[in-house]
């Protein structure tokens, strides 16, 4: 029989010794985060019909409403799915005091259609001090509302976060490359 | 009908029938009734904030956008109060 390389008994890798990085961290998981939020079609009509483009400009950013205008005008279940996002990161956050502003959280579409978390400004720095290393989005709508979970990952090196079973979403390098720009202009 | 204990409350009342879509009867509730608890969810007080807003000719900073800003007519009215006051010429 032919051991694998890399397997416990091949020659080439000491006994006992882990080095997958996948192994790694799932021998010390990292602490993770969990925000999920519901919200109503008819509080985003409610916001339109008040405060019109106002309620836009306060909520959402320029990116997210791109994504949401429709030819017939603005689509409430794609807006409303973005708002529970964003409240569901707020819960992931856990802002002992004041909340961050909802454009210092962006849903942002990718070129493959699916979306993911962008933070800036205060959202960021409370990210940074919970230690989240990465986000992960999942939206849906279904007759008069939208829901939303956001998944943190806490205390790993997004590296380390990306080698992890299904870590690899755009939520995940969005943060990662957030963190590295970051760190450049740094 | 007493007098509002507040300067601000009845504005405050009617802001609240219009934007927070509250199952009850706003004049039914007490300054200090929880709003959330009442039924408010959290995006229709984003739309008071907004509806505020307009009406008191203000705008809330980021360091008051929490839940405890909103929770409650006594709560806005005091939030409201310390926003004119920083607009009031000296």
């Amino acid at each position: 029989m032919t051991a694998l390389p890399g397997a416990p008994d091949s020659p080439h890798a000491p006994l006992g010794a882990l080095t997958d990085p996948l192994s790694e961290a799932q021998a010390t998981p990292p602490a993770c985060r969990v925000g999920v939020d519901l919200a109503a079609l008819s509080d985003v009509q409610a916001g339109l019909d008040a405060h019109g483009e106002r309620y836009l400009q306060r909520v959402f950013t320029p990116h997210e409403l791109d994504c949401c205008r429709t030819p017939s005008g603005w689509s409430l279940q794609s807006l409303a799915a973005r708002y529970a996002a964003k409240e569901a990161t707020i819960k992931v956050l856990q802002p002992s005091g004041y909340q961050p502003d909802w454009n210092s959280m962006e849903v942002r579409r990718q070129p493959d259609g699916s979306c993911a978390l962008v933070l800036s400004g205060t959202a960021a720095a409370m990210a940074e001090e919970a230690g989240i290393t990465s986000l992960s989005l999942s939206m849906t709508h279904e007759g008069a509302y939208a829901a939303a979970v956001v998944f943190a990952l806490c205390g790993s090196p997004p590296d380390a976060a990306l080698s992890l079973p299904g870590g690899l979403t755009p939520g995940l390098l969005e943060f990662a490359a957030l963190n590295e720009r970051k760190k450049a202009d740094a | 009908m007493p007098e509002p204990a507040h300067p601000f409350e009845a504005r405050v009342r009617s802001t609240l029938a219009e934007h927070a879509r509250l199952p009850v009867d706003v004049e039914t509730l007490q300054v200090y009734d929880d709003l959330f608890q009442a039924g408010m969810t959290s995006h229709a007080s984003v739309n008071v904030m907004l509806a505020l807003e307009e009406e008191f000719d203000i705008e809330f900073p980021e360091e008051m956008l929490q839940k405890s800003t909103f929770e409650s007519i006594e709560a806005i009215c005091t939030s409201i109060a310390s926003l004119s006051a920083i607009g009031d010429p000296v």
